[in-house]
């Protein structure tokens, strides 16, 4: 089977009338949505729109307020989480060396040296593989969060501002390793608020605005000639409340 | 003074001559604290990290339980162990009482809940930091407790120092358990209370500055291991 048909098994996903609250404050409200086409989507939004929420309710961290959200109609549990993997924004390293941070998290059957030092090439990392992983620059310790969540072999990866604060080099490095991962079929949404890289990443787009979802649109559509006065001003530059 | 100066000439006479008697009291004193903090780290870690982790009913009561018995008397811990290993207690058939295994029992009751307090905490911190990503990679709950153990390491090991500081230097327990018998069960500190009560303050100075060079030593080498973990950023 290829990894194309795998992705495709998690998907549609099939948000429904989403809501989430922390005590009386609505953060997220009535958000619907169905997202069926493999590739890249990237949620996009002002800050404080709810996007890193939305993410999290989607990979199951966080129980909505009301509504659903199901992955290949199934509802949301944890045998699905399993096959999805998440990259923070801070990426939470274990006080190990960087070739122990991938050990943890290959499971007992596919946990092979082979496996480890694959990932670790790929993500341009085994010549640290022995160094302690939090004495990393923040652009290493980015591309070994990825480098682990990628070795769990997901079917669809997620990604909250992955590039929020590393320089241009190894962003470069990680949009060409999110390019090379789609490619292979896994299914990836990536909240960014970096217009450019979605832009550059991104076939459909998903516009957040103060917790709710304003747009879903193919990249072209949402750049060329987005629906919303929020999605025009935020990518004209101009500040969104 | 001349107490001072010497307690000062006789602790180091004894300590560079070797002496014999010195040295069996300061060896059962370390192999007694030394094996009384393994078991209670083996006990304490994993019920520290558990009640920090796993939320169940009584988690709450379990580390209050925990934190108030820290300051567990000595005396009051050894007067319990007297009476279970004595002849007419549940275990006085284990002929345990008056035996560096009576002590070791007690000084692992009073160590244990400091241990699991002080870990409860250390971990708790640590489980803030790691517990979103675990729950992402649905980790099963014993592997993160292990987990978490093993990335607190070096500060497990400064709690299991703060457990040792509190067993080498108890009297309470031991010297009721264990009888401060001469060639048996005699510890630097129950040979500090006979010789201060025989009136002989010279060599309990002796062993008490011997006690404290001690402690000052297993500080100091835990103090530069996390020193050089800290380094490594693995603490």
């Amino acid at each position: 089977m290829s990894s194309k048909t795998a992705a495709s098994l998690l998907l549609p996903l099939e948000v429904d009338s989403l809501c989430f609250r922390v005590e009386r404050d609505d953060l997220l409200k009535d958000i619907s949505v169905t997202v069926d086409s493999a590739g890249i989507t990237g949620i996009l939004g002002p800050n404080g729109a709810g996007k890193s929420l939305f993410l999290r309710l989607l990979h199951g961290l966080l129980e909505p307020a009301s509504g659903e959200i199901r992955w290949h109609h199934r509802r949301l549990d944890k045998t699905i989480r399993r096959r999805q993997a998440l990259v923070f924004q801070k990426p939470v390293l274990m006080r190990r060396s960087v070739a122990a941070n991938i050990d943890f998290v290959l499971n007992s059957s596919t946990r092979s040296r082979q496996r480890r030092d694959e990932v670790l090439q790929q993500a341009g990392l085994y010549r640290q593989r022995s160094q302690p992983a939090r004495l990393l620059s923040g652009g290493e310790q980015q591309r070994l969060a990825l480098a682990r969540a990628l070795a769990t072999e997901p079917e669809v990866l997620l990604l909250d501002e992955p590039c929020a604060s590393i320089d241009s080099a190894t962003t470069l490095q990680i949009e060409n390793l999110l390019q090379e991962t789609s490619a292979r079929g896994v299914k990836i949404i990536l909240v960014t608020h970096d217009i450019g890289q979605a832009r550059r990443l991104s076939d459909d787009v998903i516009f957040m605005h103060d917790g709710r979802l304003l747009e879903y649109q193919s990249a072209t559509t949402f750049f060329d000639s987005p629906s919303s006065p929020q999605a025009s001003a935020y990518l004209e530059g101009r500040i969104v409340i | 003074m001349q107490d001072f100066s010497d307690a000062f000439g006789l602790a180091f006479s004894l300590i560079i001559g070797g002496d014999p008697d010195l040295i069996e009291i300061i060896g059962l004193s370390l192999r007694v604290s030394i094996t009384a903090v393994v078991i209670s780290a083996l006990v304490g870690f994993p019920l520290g990290a558990l009640t920090a982790v796993v939320r169940f009913p009584g988690r709450q009561t379990i580390a209050v339980i925990l934190n108030a018995s820290m300051g567990l008397p000595p005396v009051v811990v050894g007067l319990l162990v007297y009476m279970a290993l004595s002849r007419a207690g549940p275990f006085g058939w284990m002929n345990l009482l008056y035996t560096p295994a009576a002590m070791i029992i007690a000084q692992s009751i009073l160590v244990t809940p400091i241990i699991a307090a002080l870990s409860r905490q250390v971990v708790e911190d640590m489980h803030h930091e790691y517990d979103e990503q675990f729950r992402s990679f649905c980790i099963p709950t014993h592997r993160v407790i292990g987990a978490l153990i093993w990335d607190s390491r070096y500060s497990l090991l400064t709690v299991a120092l703060a457990g040792f500081g509190r067993a080498i230097a108890e009297v309470g327990a031991v010297i009721i358990v264990g009888g401060n018998i001469d060639h048996l069960t005699r510890v630097m500190t129950t040979a500090i209370a006979l010789e201060t009560s025989k009136g002989n303050l010279a060599l309990a100075l002796a062993l008490g500055f011997i006690l404290l060079i001690l402690a000052l030593s297993v500080n100091a080498a835990v103090y530069g291991l996390r020193a050089s973990a800290r380094r490594l950023s693995y603490a």
